[in-house]
């Protein structure tokens, strides 16, 4: 299709504010489905995303509008997915910004409404949920229009749910956004800006096609990781998959590569066609890297095949999820396993859990580090127990934060901001009644219960977001946990010196509680290398027998010892000391902020 | 099958039921003791195919054996099968010259006294009926009756008794110089009407039991006694082996015959346990059936184990001939080197300490 003829565009929005709905309507609206087959949220394909409320694949869908082409690109709806959103908005000329008519501006409104804007967007801002009663569209109008430096009278008004004002939006996209702008005669080139995997079709790509054509079986290659395959099919969604022979410049559309592996076409790549590739990628690919690992273990070690097969298999249609196998002498053979962020971590794991339906033992998130040994070598280190003893300096990734609150909980922000190590960086009154505050924070601080604690200091009423902010030097130490001497592997932890007497301190109250009185005297004992920082001592068990045993309590006395027995060998062993698995759990829970959701 | 040498006789009567007590017993049923001792002889007769032809030892427990009217014990007594060893329980309100007679007359070689404690208020917190001094006369007329063999049971961990007060118990029984002393510690079973009434001071003499474990075992080896089972001492300076008979036969794994209500037999791979309802049993018998039981199969592994956890109970070490099968070798090293068990020629038992935590490292050590 003439390019002219064609608009791409997102919708951006806080959770929750409506953009699924208004994708639902805009299909139903344009005819794309039918109010038969319309399905509550039909971008939002797994189970799980539909529970949270957020998407995490991305997908494009294309609709007819008053003689247009119309791409509807939907992009993921987390922090921990910013690079994954950026390339989505990369591959639009326009955005519809989505507010909620009675929460106004959110921390993500923002953090989406900056990256549109990074990206040259066209924005169409809209207030959705007109209809509800405590909607206040002027209110929400002017904190938007405010935002993007327009007019508040641009800003439509909306009510998703019941469809007024959904057509209003379609024409403002065909007014307001440009149109593509590539080439059509140059050498072929599109961005990848999602691929998702499928078990009998292998990886399927979505692309935007910049400049040139693609055509069916041709064959292509991924430029910046030289991938080379063969375009089995090529087409579009609307809102099912759509075989066509060709993606022309402008157009948004699939393709199938019959590759097995979805990292080897990452999102933020440039497709070209062999027979006559372009000189140059388009720009902006980056390979993200896992921020936030874990160790991973199965509760049962005979489900570690389990594991692993699942890990594989979510792998498969998750290129950002990293995983290389950890042995704990505490907690047996399990995955160390990076991931975008801390939502990322919990979808996995609760993908592990549900889908798979493995009982995980997940041990306290860390951050990526890096280190500077002796002699200059840089080298990154994922799992406490691997800091090098011999180090010039750690650094750690920093974050910067922003937060929007209601101004009576400012104080309670910065208060827990500054127990986080947090920098002040800027506040900023966004009405009378709210504040945006952004800080800089070592991401360290945040994945351990950061959120969960904004949440409840502010009563749920604070809104949060962040972006990456480079690494710096910390004044970091390793605090490992010994047992009877020997060192706990899956309990030690990275943290900043001036935390780590009360942390350890609490990590050996809480472990001494857990573990069972043994034969000896086991000493509990937190330390910085050789120096001890916090010791307890679990007294040695000094009896433990059957009071009485003649011949009429013979069997219940041996079921008792054979109960006794049974529970001794559901416990791990550190050492000569028996541990239930229980104490990790709680140790692990008390390092998480107790079990976050 | 050689067949049980080891007989014992369950007399549940009573004149009271004690709080802490769960054992089978019938109150008052006075009445009754006649038709229990014919009960009790018909399944003897019944069973006494499972008897070896000599017996070597016969037990009589209770309940209050020495409640059951003096004519029907006496009865009871000249029928059971002559053995080398024949105990009897007794309460000390019960024990009177007229009884020690009665017992000394009927064969018995060995009294197991049911004191508890010399303490009052620690008696009438166990609503036990004997005083301080009607223990130390019951005592008496029983060595004067001849007796050489008594055996003093005594409890610990009892509401309201202070580490005081068991120190003084011990040294009250030790001034009587029985041949045999068992002290237990109070089991409070959930559920029973103490353990309600007593809860928060049952949890804290739960606390305080590890140092009344190791106040009793170093205060009565210190006197001379061998502490030759988890819970039982005996006289070790008198050039006769004082033990239990009946009682080693348990922790032997050997096979026994027990008679009456409540009552568990162990013969070759079976065992099974008399149901506890006095009138099904009475009236089983009558009519010359077998009364109502449960029946456990048990099969070689299984008394293996036992064996085994029996066995280490003892401080004579179990030989592994027979029970290898059931020991945890690696467990065995461990708990060596932890200097909890030791192996000595082709046996294994528990050290002076393990014996100490020795349900725990019974459970390491069974495979």
């Amino acid at each position: 299709m003439d390019q002219s003829q064609i608009r791409n565009f997102s919708i951006i929005a806080h959770i929750d504010h409506g953009k699924s709905t208004l994708a639902d309507r805009i299909l139903q609206v344009t005819g794309t489905v039918s109010e038969r087959d319309m399905r509550e949220q039909l971008l939002d394909t797994m189970e799980l995303e539909r529970e949270r409320g957020i998407t995490i694949k991305a997908q494009a869908v294309r609709v007819a509008w008053k003689g247009h082409q119309l791409n509807l690109i939907d992009t993921p709806g987390h922090v921990d997915f910013t690079y994954e959103v950026s390339r989505s908005l990369q591959a639009c000329e326009g955005a519809i910004l989505v507010v909620d008519a009675a929460q106004g501006i959110e921390a993500q409104t923002l953090a989406n409404a900056y990256l549109a804007i990074e990206n040259d967007l066209e924005i169409v801002p809209v207030v959705n949920k007109i209809d509800l009663p405590q909607a206040d569209p002027d209110g929400a109008a002017a904190e938007v229009a405010d935002l993007i430096g327009d007019d508040p009278a641009n800003v439509l008004r909306i009510s998703a749910k019941t469809g007024h004002g959904v057509e209003a939006v379609l024409d403002a996209i065909v007014e307001r956004v440009p149109a593509p702008a590539g080439e059509p005669d140059a050498p072929a080139r599109a961005l990848i800006f999602d691929s998702s995997y499928d078990q009998y079709r292998g990886v399927v790509v979505f692309v935007r096609v910049v400049d040139g054509a693609f055509d069916t079986r041709e064959p292509l290659r991924a430029m910046a990781q030289g991938t080379r395959f063969e375009a089995e099919e090529l087409g579009f969604f609307s809102p099912t998959m759509r075989p066509a022979k060709r993606l022309t410049a402008g157009e948004v559309g699939y393709v199938v590569t019959g590759l097995k592996d979805v990292s080897r076409v990452r999102v933020g790549d440039t497709l070209t066609s062999e027979r006559r590739p372009a000189a140059e990628p388009l720009p902006g690919y980056k390979d993200v890297k896992p921020m936030v690992f874990a160790g991973l273990f199965p509760t049962d070690s005979d489900d570690y095949p389990e594991l692993r097969d699942a890990l594989e298999r979510l792998k498969l249609n998750d290129a950002a999820l990293f995983y290389e196998p950890e042995t704990s002498q505490a907690l047996g053979f399990g995955f160390r396993c990076g991931f975008l962020g801390l939502l990322h971590m919990e979808i996995v794991r609760e993908r592990l859990e549900r889908e798979f339906d493995l009982d995980l033992l997940v041990t306290a998130p860390n951050v990526a580090y890096r280190v500077l040994r002796p002699g200059g070598e840089w080298v990154e280190v994922h799992n406490p127990s691997e800091l090098p003893p011999e180090r010039e300096l750690v650094e750690e990734p920093y974050i910067k934060a922003s937060i929007i609150v209601p101004k009576e909980y400012v104080g309670a922000v910065m208060e827990l901001n500054n127990e986080r190590r947090g920098r002040f960086d800027h506040m900023e009154y966004l009405s009378e009644e709210r504040v945006h505050l952004t800080y800089e924070l070592p991401l360290a601080e945040v994945v351990l219960d950061y959120y969960d604690q904004l949440k409840s200091r502010t009563r749920g009423y604070a809104s949060f977001d962040y972006d990456l902010a480079g690494f710096r030097e910390g004044e970091l130490v390793r605090v490992d946990v010994l047992v009877a001497g020997e060192p706990v592997d899956a309990l030690s932890l990275i943290i900043h010196r001036d935390a780590a007497y009360a942390r350890g301190k609490a990590l050996v109250e809480r472990l001494k509680e857990e573990i069972p009185r043994q034969y000896f005297d086991v000493p509990i004992q937190a330390a910085i290398g050789s120096r001890i920082i916090s010791r307890e001592t679990v007294k040695a068990r000094r009896k433990d027998v059957l009071a009485k045993c003649y011949g009429g309590d013979v069997s219940r006395k041996r079921k008792l010892l054979e109960k006794q027995k049974a529970g001794k060998k559901r416990m791990k062993q550190v050492g000569s000391v028996e541990v239930p698995q229980e104490a990790f759990l709680a140790v692990l829970n008390l390092n998480d902020g107790a079990g976050r959701k | 099958m050689s067949g049980a040498r080891h007989l014992y006789v369950h007399l549940p009567f009573c004149a009271h039921r004690c709080g802490y007590c769960d054992f089978v017993t019938v109150t008052g049923r006075s009445g009754q003791h006649g038709a229990y001792v014919d009960a009790l002889l018909r399944e003897l007769e019944l069973e006494r195919i499972a008897l070896a032809p000599r017996v070597e030892t016969v037990f009589l427990g209770g309940g209050t054996p020495t409640l059951t009217e003096p004519a029907e014990l006496a009865r009871l007594l000249a029928a059971l099968p002559p053995a080398e060893e024949v105990t009897v329980e007794a309460n000390p309100e019960t024990v009177t010259p007229a009884l020690a007679a009665l017992l000394r007359e009927g064969g018995v070689t060995r009294v197991s006294l049911g004191v508890q404690s010399f303490r009052p208020h620690v008696l009438a917190t166990l609503e036990r009926r004997a005083t301080p001094d009607a223990v130390r006369r019951a005592f008496y007329a029983l060595r004067d009756a001849c007796f050489d063999n008594i055996s003093l049971d005594l409890l610990y961990g009892v509401p309201g008794q202070t580490p005081a007060d068991l120190a003084r118990d011990l040294d009250d029984a030790l001034a009587l110089d029985p041949e045999h002393l068992s002290l237990y510690e109070l089991e409070a079973k959930p559920g029973t009407r103490f353990t309600h009434t007593f809860g928060d001071e049952l949890l804290r003499q739960a606390e305080a039991m590890e140092d009344y474990f190791e106040r009793v075992v170093e205060t009565l080896t210190a006197a001379g006694y061998r502490w030759y089972e988890t819970a039982n001492f005996c006289r070790a300076d008198v050039g006769r082996d004082l033990r239990s008979r009946h009682n080693l036969g348990y922790w032997l794994g050997r096979d026994y015959l027990g008679l009456g209500i409540g009552a568990v037999s162990t013969v070759g791979a079976t065992r099974w346990r008399n149901r506890p309802a006095l009138p099904r049993y009475l009236a089983a018998l009558a009519e010359g059936a077998r009364p109502p039981r449960e029946v456990e199969p048990l099969d070689a592994e299984t008394r293996r184990r036992e064996r085994l956890l029996l066995g280490l109970r003892l401080d004579e070490p179990t030989p592994l001939a027979g029970v290898e099968p059931a020991l945890d070798a690696a467990a065995l090293a461990r708990l060596e080197r932890l200097g909890l068990a030791r192996r000595t020629d082709g046996a294994v038992a528990l050290t002076h300490r393990g014996r100490f935590v020795g349900g725990a490292v019974t459970a390491d050590l069974l495979a």
